[in-house]
C-alpha cells in the first residue's frame, strides 16, 4: 500500500504532498524534511529504495526535483519506481515538457491527475488517457 | 521521454526569476498565486518562510470572508499551499466545501480536492459534503458525477453511505466506463470503511469483473484482493476467471493504450498475480488451475525493462506461495537468479527481498547465491546489506548463528536508525536466545553487546526474557553456575569502569544479576558489589526506576556488619525520597538490612537456583510465555499496575508477601523471591530455546515427564538430528579465489543442506519445544479417560455411551397386571434451544420415535405404589421415591411437572453425578387403563409410575440448556399419541471441578484459543476478598480452585464430559478482573455469565 507521495526539490522544499494514511498536519512537515534528507543523502548509485521507519521509501530524481513515494514492506518497491515514471510521463504528457514551474503554478491539476491514479493508498488507474480524460474534458468546458 | 523531463528541469533555476516560462505564463504576474509562489521558491530560511505563510494566511482570510469574492479558486489553491508547508489553514475548511458545493466546473473540482486535501475521513465537516454529492450524482453533466464519484472513493462519512448507496449502484450500470469504474472504485471505499453495507452487492462486484471494458474490471479487482484477502475460501470458485483475465493480458489482447513502455498492463498483471497467490496458498487443486499461466507470465516477462522485473518478482512470490510445482519452482529460482546477480542495484535490493521470501520454504535456495549473499553483505550501500541480514536472519541454524550474530552486531554499530537498531537488536536477541547452547560465554556477550547498543530504544521484553532465560537456566547445575558466574564476571569490570555510559536498561539488568548471583563468585566480596552498586546510585543519569532495581539488589546482598554504613547511608537518602517506589525499597532495605532473620525468611538465598520461576508465576496468575508482542501488551498492563506502591494489592504492613512479589522492579513474571525450593523441572525449562538445547537434556527424565507420545520429536530423535547437523558437510568448495569469503560462507550456510531435505514447502523451522507438556486436556488417553471409564461403567451397558448420551432406563412395574387393551408409549428426546445441541444423536429422535435403537439399558423398580396409590396425590414428595435407588443418595434438582394430559403427567428433575448429569424424567400413567409402551415393548399399569433415565451431555454451550422431548404411547382405544414436554437445565449443572496441577493449568492455558475478560464484583465480608470471592464461586458453580497466590488466583473447570475451561482472576482496583479461556467456543462467556448471576445472588 502507498502510504503517501512527495515531490521535492534538491533544497527540500515541498512541491506536492499527498497522504493516503492520516498523518496530522504538525508532523508532516518533520517527516517530510527527515525523508527527503534522507534521499537526498544518498548517491545515484545506490539502491532508490530506502527504509525509513516501520515503512519503505522509493524514490525517483529528474532533475532538480525528487518524487518520493512511501510504502508498506510488502508493496513491490520495483512496481512503484515505475509508477512514479508513469505520473511523471502522463504531467510530460498534459503539460507537454513539465517543468517545476509547471508543477508548482498547477497544483491544483496535478493532484487531480494524482487522484485518478492513486486512491486509497492503491493503484487504480495506470492508462494514461484516461487519466487525463476527466481534466481535459475539464479544461474544454473552461475554455467553452 | 524522461531525458526530456530532465533536461526541462535542469533549465529551470534561470527560468525561475525571468517568469517567461510557459508553465507559468498561465498566470499573469501579478497573481497573488504566483506572488506566493515567487515568495515560495526565493525563500532561504525556516523563519522568512514562517513570515512569508503566516501574513499569506492572514491576507487569505481577509479575502475569504468577503462576500463577493470571485478569486475563490485561487483563494483555495493559496490555502493548499499553506497546508503543504505546514501551516493550518482551518479557516478555509468551510470555504472549500462551500466551492464544491456552488463553483463551476473547475472550481467545484477543486473545491473537492481541497476538501479531500483538508479533512481526514471523520472530520464533522464532511457531513455538509453529503448534499453536495447527492446533487452532483445526480447531475446530467457526467464531469459532476464523475467528480463526485472521486470524491466519494477518497472519503465519505460511513453513517451517510445510505444516502448515496442507490445512486452509487444505479451508476454500475452506466453507458460510459468511467463512470462505472469509479462506481465501483466508490462501492471498493464503502467495502473498506462499512462492509456490511455493501454485503447485498456482492453479485454486482462478480457483474464488474465480468465488465466489457478492461478498466472497469481492474477496479473490481481491488474488491476483490481485499474480500480474497480475509477469506479467500469463499471466492475459489473465481479462480479460472482470474486465471483467464491474466492469460489475456499476458497475451497482449487489451488495447494499446494499457501498454506501458510496450508491456502489456503491468500494474494489473501484479494485482492479478497477487490475488492468485492468496487463493492459491495450501490448496493443491486450486494451484493446479495457475500453473500454466504463471508459467507463461514467466516466460513472457523477458524484457530486460525495470517493469518486468517487478512483474516477475511478484510471478515468484505467487509460486512460492501457492501449492508448489517442481519444475514451476525451478524456472522461478533461475528468475530469482537473475535478479540477485544483476549490475543494477534495484533489482540486486528486489532479487535479496525475492530471496528472503523464498528461503523461508526453500533453504536450500540460498546455498545457490551464497557467494552473491556474501558480497552483498559487505556492499557499501547499508540498504543492500540491511536486507542481506534479514535473509540471514531467515536461514540462521545452530551452527551459523554464531557468525550470524556477528555480522548483525557489526551492522548495528554503524547503523544510525533507530528504528533499523530497535529491529535487529529485537532479532539479535531472539537468535541468541533460541540457540544459547554451548556457547554460554557467547550467549553473555551477545547480549551485553545487544544490551549496550540497544540501549534504552529496545524493546522491554529483551532484558526480561534474559533474566528469565538466567534464572531458569540448565538442567546441568554446573553448567547453571557456569553461566550466571560468567554474567557476574563480564558485569563486574563494567561497573568498575564507566556504568555512566551503560543505558539504563543495562544497568538494571546488571543489578538484578548481580543481587541474585554475585555470591557464586567467592572472591567477590559483598561489600565490593554493594559499594558498585551504590555508585550507580549516585549517578546523575540514573532513572529512578534503574535506582529501585539497583536497591532491590542491594536489599539482596546486604549482611550487616561491614556492609551496614553503605546500605545504612543509601536507605537513609532514599528513605526520603519523593518517589515512593524509590522510598519504599529504602525502607525496605533499611529494615532487612537490619534483621538478617526476616530477611534471610523473605529473601532465602536458594531462591537463585530456583528452577520453579514459571511455574510459581504462574501459580501467581501470571500470564504464561507469550510471544514478544503479546506479552508486550501485557507487561504494560502489569507495570501499570504493580508499580502503584500503596494500591489495595498491597498490605500496609511489611509482608513476605509484598516483597517477594515485588522482588525484580517491574514485577516480571521471573520474581524469585518465592521460597519453593523444589526443583519443579517439570514444564519450566522448555523455555528455553530450541534444537540443541533440548538435546542436552536427559532423555530419561524426558520420557518421564511425556506421558503421552507428544507429535513433536522426541529427545532421541532430536539427538539424532542434531548429530545430522554436525555430520553434514559443508558444500563442496567452489573454485573461488578468496578464501576468506568462501570461509565466511561455508560458516553461514553450514547446516542448510541438510535442513533443506525436509520436502520443498516444509518449514525448515525446527518446532517449539516450549510447550510441550504431557496430556492435552481433552486429547485421547488424557487424564478423562478414567472418567469416562467410570462413567460408562455406571451406565451400563457401556456401548450406550460411547454413541448415545441418553439412555432410557425406563421402567415400568407391575407388568403382571393384564389389561384388555393396552396403549403404547415410546419417548423421544431432542432438544430445541437453537444454539445449543444435547449431544448430535439427539437430533435424531424420529427414528428413535420407531425404532429400537432406544435401548431399554437398565431396569429401576420403583417404589411400591401402594402408599401412594392415589394418582391425584402424587405429588413430588412422593415422586422422590420413584428416584432411581443408585441416584437417590445424591441431590436432584426440585422434581418439576413439566406437562400432562388426560392420561399422563410428565415430571422431571436432574441429578447431578460425578461425571454425569442425569436426567429423570417420570412419566405418570393418571389414566385408569394401563398403556402399553412402545419401545421397549411394556405394559404400564394405570396410575403407576415410569421413570426414564438419561445422561446428558452439552456439546456447544449456552447459558441455558433445553431438552426437548416427546413421549409417544397408544391409547387403549388404539390412538397414537404424544405429549411434548421441555425441560431447562442451567449450564451450570453441566459444570464439574477439574483438578489440575499448576503447571498443567498454565501449558494449557496457552492451548486454548476462546477467551472473554470481565471484571465481577467482589464480595467484601470479613475474609480476604479474593477468597471469599472464589470460594463463593467454587461452592455455587463447582469450580476447582488451583491455586491463590497474593492478589490472584487460578480456576479450573471443566464442561461434562471433557471440555476444559480455566480461569484466571486478579483483584484489580476493587473489581476481580477474571480471564476465561477455553477450546470450545462459546463456553467462557456461559460461564462468565454463571459467575456474574452466581455473584450478584450472594
Amino acid at each position: 500500500m502507498i502510504k503517501f507521495v512527495l515531490m521535492v526539490n534538491r533544497q527540500g522544499q515541498t512541491r506536492l504532498s499527498r497522504y493516503y494514511h492520516s498523518v496530522e498536519l504538525s508532523r508532516r512537515a518533520a517527516l517530510e524534511a527527515d525523508v527527503v534528507r534522507y534521499c537526498l543523502s544518498r548517491k545515484k548509485d545506490q539502491c532508490s529504495f530506502v527504509e525509513y521507519k516501520d515503512f519503505k521509501v522509493v524514490y525517483r530524481q529528474y532533475a532538480a526535483l525528487y518524487i518520493v513515494v512511501g510504502i508498506t514492506d510488502s508493496e513491490n518497491e520495483l512496481s512503484i519506481y515505475e509508477l512514479v515514471h508513469n505520473f511523471v510521463e502522463v504531467l510530460d504528457k498534459y503539460f507537454s515538457r513539465v517543468s517545476e514551474l509547471d508543477i508548482m503554478f498547477n497544483l491544483d491539476r496535478v493532484h487531480i491527475i494524482l487522484d485518478e491514479m492513486i486512491q486509497n493508498g492503491h493503484i487504480v488507474e495506470t492508462n494514461k488517457s484516461r487519466i487525463l480524460a476527466p481534466l481535459t474534458a475539464i479544461d474544454k468546458m473552461v475554455e467553452s | 521521454m524522461s531525458d526530456v523531463v530532465e533536461k526541462t528541469l535542469t533549465a529551470l533555476p534561470s527560468l525561475l526569476s525571468l517568469d517567461s516560462h510557459p508553465g507559468s505564463a498561465k498566470l499573469s504576474s501579478t497573481s497573488k498565486l504566483g506572488n506566493l509562489i515567487r515568495g515560495i521558491t526565493e525563500l532561504t530560511s525556516k523563519h522568512e518562510e514562517e513570515k512569508l505563510i503566516q501574513h499569506e494566511l492572514l491576507a487569505i482570510k481577509e479575502q475569504v470572508s468577503s462576500p463577493n469574492t470571485t478569486m475563490m479558486k485561487e483563494l483555495m489553491v493559496r490555502s493548499i499551499y499553506c497546508e503543504m508547508l505546514g501551516y493550518e489553514a482551518s479557516f478555509s475548511y468551510i470555504h472549500a466545501i462551500k466551492l464544491a458545493q456552488q463553483g463551476t466546473v473547475l472550481e467545484k473540482r477543486v473545491g473537492y480536492l481541497a476538501v479531500s486535501l483538508f479533512l481526514n475521513e471523520s472530520h464533522e465537516l464532511l457531513l455538509l459534503l453529503v448534499n453536495t454529492v447527492l446533487k452532483d450524482l445526480q447531475s446530467t453533466n457526467l464531469i459532476e458525477v464523475c467528480m463526485a464519484l472521486t470524491v466519494v472513493s477518497q472519503m465519505f462519512p460511513k453513517d451517510m453511505i445510505p444516502a448515496i448507496l442507490p445512486l452509487v449502484e444505479e451508476k454500475l450500470n452506466h453507458p460510459k466506463e468511467i463512470i462505472r469504474r469509479k462506481a465501483v472504485l466508490a462501492l471498493y471505499k464503502f467495502y473498506l470503511i462499512a462492509p456490511n453495507q455493501v454485503q447485498h452487492i456482492h453479485n454486482k462486484f462478480r457483474k464488474a469483473l465480468c465488465d466489457k471494458d478492461p478498466g472497469v474490471m481492474t477496479a473490481s479487482l481491488h474488491i476483490y484482493l481485499q474480500m480474497i484477502q480475509e477469506n479467500p475460501d469463499a471466492y475459489k470458485d473465481l479462480t479460472p476467471s482470474f486465471v483467464t483475465i491474466l492469460k489475456q493480458v499476458v497475451g497482449g489482447k487489451l488495447p494499446m493504450d494499457f501498454n506501458y513502455h510496450t508491456v502489456p498492463a503491468p500494474w494489473l498483471q501484479i494485482q492479478l498475480l497477487r490475488i492468485l497467490a492468496l487463493l492459491g496458498k495450501n490448496d493443491q487443486s486450486t494451484s493446479e488451475v495457475m500453473y500454466e499461466v504463471l508459467d507463461e507470465s514467466l516466460r513472457r516477462a523477458e524484457m530486460n525493462h525495470n517493469i518486468t522485473y517487478a512483474i516477475l518478482y511478484e510471478c515468484v512470490k505467487c509460486i512460492y506461495t501457492i501449492h508448489p510445482k517442481s519444475d514451476l519452482l525451478e524456472k522461478a529460482a533461475k528468475c530469482i537468479g537473475n535478479f540477485v546477480l544483476s549490475p543494477k542495484i534495484n533489482l540486486k535490493y528486489l532479487g535479496l527481498k525475492a530471496l528472503t521470501y523464498v528461503v523461508q520454504q526453500d533453504p536450500k535456495l540460498a546455498l545457490q547465491h551464497q557467494m552473491t549473499i556474501i558480497e552483498c553483505l559487505d556492499h557499501p550501500d547499508l540498504i543492500i546489506k540491511r536486507e542481506t541480514l534479514e535473509l540471514l536472519f531467515r536461514i540462521t541454524n545452530a551452527q551459523n548463528v554464531t557468525v550470524i550474530v556477528e555480522k548483525m552486531l557489526e551492522f548495528l554499530c554503524i547503523s544510525e536508525d533507530d528504528h533499523t537498531t530497535i529491529d535487529l537488536v529485537g532479532k539479535v536477541a531472539e537468535l541468541a536466545e533460541k540457540y544459547p547452547l554451548k556457547y554460554n560465554e557467547w550467549f553473555i556477550e551477545t547480549m551485553n553487546t545487544v544490551f549496550s547498543l540497544g540501549g534504552d530504544m529496545m524493546q522491554p521484553d529483551i532484558p526480561n526474557s534474559f533474566l528469565k532465560l538466567l534464572s531458569e537456566g540448565f538442567d546441568s547445575v554446573e553448567e547453571d553456575r557456569k553461566l550466571k558466574l560468567f554474567a557476574v564476571n563480564s558485569y563486574v569490570p563494567l561497573l568498575r569502569g564507566e556504568p555512566g555510559k551503560l543505558p539504563q536498561r543495562f544497568l538494571q539488568v546488571i543489578s538484578w544479576v548481580l543481587g541474585e548471583y554475585s555470591h557464586l563468585r567467592e572472591d567477590l566480596e559483598p561489600a565490593e558489589v554493594l559499594s558498585l552498586l551504590a555508585k550507580l546510585l549516585d549517578m546523575k543519569n540514573s532513572s529512578s526506576e534503574t535506582k529501585s532495581w539497583v536497591l532491590m539488589a542491594m536489599t539482596k546482598l546486604c549482611k550487616g556488619g561491614t556492609d551496614a554504613s553503605v546500605t545504612q547511608e543509601v536507605s537513609e537518602t532514599y528513605s526520603s525520597s519523593l518517589d515512593t517506589v524509590l522510598r519504599q525499597r529504602a525502607h525496605e532495605l533499611q529494615y532487612l538490612s537490619q534483621d538478617p532473620e526476616l530477611r534471610a525468611r523473605v529473601l532465602p538465598r536458594g531462591s537463585c537456583g530456583n528452577f520453579a520461576f514459571v511455574s510459581e508465576a504462574l501459580a501467581a496468575g501470571a500470564a504464561p510465555y507469550k510471544p514478544p508482542h503479546q506479552r508486550q501488551e501485557e507487561l504494560d498492563q502489569s507495570k501499570a499496575l504493580s508499580l502503584e506502591p500503596y494500591g489495595l494489592s498491597l498490605p500496609i504492613s511489611m509482608s513476605s508477601c509484598s516483597i517477594t512479589d515485588r522482588q525484580s522492579p517491574t514485577l516480571l513474571s521471573m520474581s524469585s523471591g518465592l521460597s519453593g525450593d523444589t526443583l519443579k523441572l517439570d514444564g519450566v525449562k522448555r523455555v528455553w530455546g530450541r534444537e540443541g538445547y533440548l538435546a542436552q537434556r536427559e532423555p530419561v527424565e524426558e520420557a518421564a515427564q511425556v506421558e503421552v507420545p507428544s507429535p513433536i520429536q522426541s529427545p532421541g530423535r532430536q539427538g539424532e538430528g542434531d548429530s545430522l547437523h554436525s555430520q553434514t558437510p559443508t558444500q563442496t568448495p567452489t573454485p573461488e579465489p578468496e578464501q576468506e569469503k568462501q570461509q565466511l560462507a561455508s560458516s553461514l550456510f553450514v547446516g542448510l543442506a541438510s535442513q533443506s531435505s525436509v520436502s520443498l514447502m516444509g518449514k525448515s523451522e525446527p518446532t517449539p519445544q516450549r510447550f510441550r507438556r504431557k496430556a492435552k486436556g481433552q486429547g485421547p488417553g488424557s487424564s478423562f479417560n478414567a472418567s469416562e471409564q467410570i462413567s460408562s461403567s455406571l451406565i451400563s451397558p457401556p456401548s450406550a455411551v460411547d454413541n448415545l448420551l441418553c439412555n432410557n432406563l425406563l421402567d415400568s412395574n407391575n407388568a403382571s397386571e393384564l389389561a384388555e387393551q393396552t396403549s403404547q408409549l415410546s419417548q423421544r428426546l431432542t432438544t430445541a434451544n437453537g444454539t445449543c445441541h444435547t449431544e448430535a444423536e439427539l437430533t435424531e429422535p424420529d427414528t428413535k420415535g420407531c425404532n429400537p435403537a432406544l435401548r431399554r439399558d437398565n431396569c429401576v423398580v420403583a417404589a411400591d405404589p401402594g402408599p401412594h396409590d392415589d394418582p391425584g396425590r402424587l405429588t413430588e414428595v412422593c415422586l422422590d421415591s420413584y428416584l432411581p435407588a443408585e441416584l437417590s443418595g445424591l441431590s436432584h434438582s426440585e422434581i418439576a411437572p413439566l406437562c400432562a394430559n388426560q392420561s399422563l403427567n410428565l415430571s422431571a428433575c436432574h441429578v447431578q453425578k460425578e461425571d454425569s448429569l442425569i436426567l429423570v424424567v417420570f412419566i405418570i400413567n393418571s389414566s385408569e387403563s394401563a398403556i402399553q409402551q412402545m419401545l421397549p415393548a411394556g405394559e404400564m399399569t394405570s396410575h403407576s409410575v415410569a421413570v426414564g433415565q438419561y445422561s446428558l451431555t452439552v456439546k456447544r454451550p449456552a447459558v441455558h440448556v433445553e431438552v426437548v422431548g416427546t413421549v409417544s404411547y397408544q391409547l387403549p382405544a388404539g390412538t397414537s399419541q404424544s405429549l411434548q414436554f421441555s425441560y431447562k437445565v442451567p449450564l451450570t449443572s453441566f459444570i464439574r471441578p477439574f483438578v489440575v496441577s499448576t503447571e498443567e493449568y498454565g501449558t494449557m492455558w496457552l492451548s486454548f484459543s476462546h477467551d472473554t475478560k470481565q471484571n465481577l464484583t467482589l464480595i467484601n465480608d470479613n475474609q480476604e476478598p479474593l477468597t471469599a470471592t472464589l470460594n463463593a464461586l467454587k461452592k455455587k458453580l463447582q469450580l476447582h480452585v488451583v491455586e491463590v497466590i497474593g492478589m490472584e488466583g487460578i480456576v479450573a473447570c471443566r464442561l461434562l464430559q471433557d471440555l476444559p475451561c480455566l480461569m484466571h482472576c486478579r483483584v484489580n482496583a476493587g473489581w476481580l478482573a477474571v480471564w476465561l479461556r477455553s477450546p470450545v467456543p462459546d463456553l467462557p462467556d456461559c460461564l462468565i455469565y454463571h459467575c456474574q448471576r452466581a455473584l450478584q445472588s450472594l
